[in-house]
């Protein structure tokens, strides 16, 4: 049974107050608590490694799965490979997401390394949000890896969230277009006290009129550390735009390194990215309309990480 | 009635400390609409900025109905019903029109549509859009007069309403203004150089050298432009027999 603990971190995680509709997979605590398949979605555990395979039948259309993780311990290690078939002409939501609560002084840490074949003519989003909490002095620790593979004419949609709470993130998330592949990341990050974060994207567009938008947003506050290590690889005729924007404030350390490579003369890569505090133009209007000082810097931030 | 009593202003500038406004002496008083304008850099936009706290007077006072304000930040000087729409606004990635709108109304119901109706815009291209670099600087300024209308003021002034905005929307802008002014007893200070919005004024204020100069009612005001035959179509102060080439400021 979920506690009200377990409830917490599912809706903080996944957005869900009670078991989700359609296709899900709780895991808690290294172990399957809860699953659901439906007609067109199902899953099966691994037998050789712990972790599940999703497979989604082509031409699902609107249907979502839920496969939140949460872990209540300490000193508990988690590692899981997940594999996602998601059929061609299909349409779905994936919605995956880490909830830590340490309670106690050991670490608690979940390595998840997710794989995708997003086949011909599909569409996939995938919403990843993690999420620590605890009061000990135990360290929230999450290792995401994603590994998408997006077929000819599919597309992939990511949303990856982190806003406080994980201590220690490395995340690596590696991209392959084929031909009129697209896909979109949009990533949010917000560290405080000593949290560290590193973000790897690399994306290899390796069929012609493939597409690539990675927009990733971040604040790093109080002493935390930042690192991006965005990359685009252009090997056919192809577009890709990083932007990468980052608002640092207090005894932050933010690292911005885009990279992008051209293999093919036809390929159109560009990227941004951009560091700086808030604007003082905008603090100055927000307490013109009666904001604090200090929540105009609050709603500065909501919108930027929006 | 808002009252600036030998205000002076001194900001850091690049070759160090320069005096912005001196000895300012403003009565501004209820339902009533007040025209600044004056040669640029002659301190209009700094006596808004005083009023609204962005600049913290040296000297002199500022009372809001009788009491001393002179002290208050600028958020509280919000709370009492000042407002100002910049001159040049902020953009803000990640905040749409609709939540500025209903920041700016702190709390107090709003029509969001008819806001943006005011100022020229269809609520139903904007209400939904970041206020982010993809608005030009005309929505932008219209965006930042609609801020000001969602809020019940005693003071409001606005910076060059009509810069960047097209000759299609001017009219609807003075009506706006009009409309404020028949409404609510708000007092309404706009600093411009436009025909238009001067013929709104109760009485234009001439700002030049950081210091109030003459203030007078718009008819003696324009009838004395009038006269003067500058041959200068800018009408910006520009010196008569100058270079034909010369510099405008503006």
């Amino acid at each position: 049974m979920l506690s009200a603990i377990d409830k917490r971190l599912l809706n903080e995680v996944a957005g869900l107050h009670e078991l989700p509709q359609g296709a899900y997979n709780i895991r808690k605590n290294g172990e399957g608590v809860s699953r659901n398949t439906t007609a067109n979605i199902d899953i099966v555990t691994k037998t050789d490694k712990p972790g599940i395979d999703i497979i989604i039948k082509p031409g699902t259309k609107g249907e979502s799965v839920h496969i939140p993780v949460i872990i209540s311990h300490e000193g508990l290690s988690d590692v899981v490979y997940n594999t996602f078939e998601i059929g061609e002409d299909s349409d779905v939501l994936i919605v995956a997401g880490c909830g830590i609560h340490n309670p106690g002084e050991g670490e608690a840490r979940h390595d998840g390394i997710h794989e995708f074949f997003v086949r011909r003519g599909a569409y996939m989003k995938y919403v990843e949000k993690h999420y620590g909490e605890g009061k000990g002095k135990g360290e929230r620790i999450l290792n995401p890896k994603t590994i998408i593979e997006v077929e000819e004419g599919a597309t992939a949609e990511l949303e990856m969230v982190q806003i406080k709470g994980v201590d220690r993130t490395v995340r690596d998330t590696i991209v392959v277009l084929h031909e009129n592949a697209r896909l979109v990341v949009t990533e949010r990050l917000l560290t405080h006290l000593n949290q560290e974060a590193e973000s790897i994207i690399a994306v290899d567009l390796k069929g012609d009129d493939s597409s690539a938008q990675i927009i990733s947003r971040s604040v790093a506050q109080d002493s935390s550390r930042q690192v991006f290590h965005l990359s685009l690889r252009g090997h056919a005729r192809c577009r890709g735009h990083i932007q990468c924007d980052s608002i640092i404030m207090d005894k932050a350390e933010v690292s911005a390194i885009p990279e992008i490579l051209a293999y093919h003369s036809d390929a159109q890569l560009i990227h941004e990215a951009a560091i700086g505090k808030i604007a003082s133009d905008q603090l100055t209007k927000l307490m013109t309309l009666g904001l604090t000082e200090q929540e105009a810097e609050e709603t500065v931030l909501q919108g930027f990480l929006g | 009635m808002l009252q600036m009593i030998d205000v002076g202003v001194t900001v850091d500038g690049e070759n160090g400390r320069k005096q912005i406004l001196n000895n300012v002496n403003l009565k501004l008083e209820q339902n009533k609409i007040y025209v600044m304008t004056g040669p640029n850099g002659g301190g209009k936009s700094s006596i808004a900025k005083a009023i609204m706290g962005i600049f913290q007077p040296d000297s002199g006072q500022i009372l809001l109905d009788g009491r001393d304000i002179t002290g208050d930040s600028i958020t509280e000087r919000a709370r009492l019903g000042i407002g100002y729409a910049f001159q040049a606004p902020a953009r803000f990635k990640g905040i749409r029109v609709r939540d500025m709108l209903r920041l700016a109304a702190g709390g107090e119901e709003i029509d969001e549509c008819q806001l943006l109706y005011d100022v020229g815009l269809c609520s139903q291209d904007y209400l939904d859009r970041e206020i982010n670099a993809t608005f030009s600087g005309g929505e932008l300024k219209r965006i930042e007069i609609a801020t000001i209308l969602a809020r019940k003021l005693k003071v409001a002034v606005f910076d060059e309403p009509e810069a960047g905005i097209d000759l299609w929307s001017f009219q609807r802008l003075t009506e706006t203004f009009e409309a404020m002014h028949s409404r609510y007893d708000t007092t309404i200070v706009i600093i411009s150089h436009q025909e238009r919005i001067l013929k709104l004024a109760d009485e234009v204020v001439m700002v030049a050298g950081g210091t109030i100069g003459e203030i007078t009612t718009h008819e003696k005001f324009l009838g004395e432009i009038s006269k003067i035959d500058s041959g200068c179509v800018c009408r910006n102060d520009c010196i008569k027999g100058g270079a034909a080439n010369a510099q405008c400021d503006r």
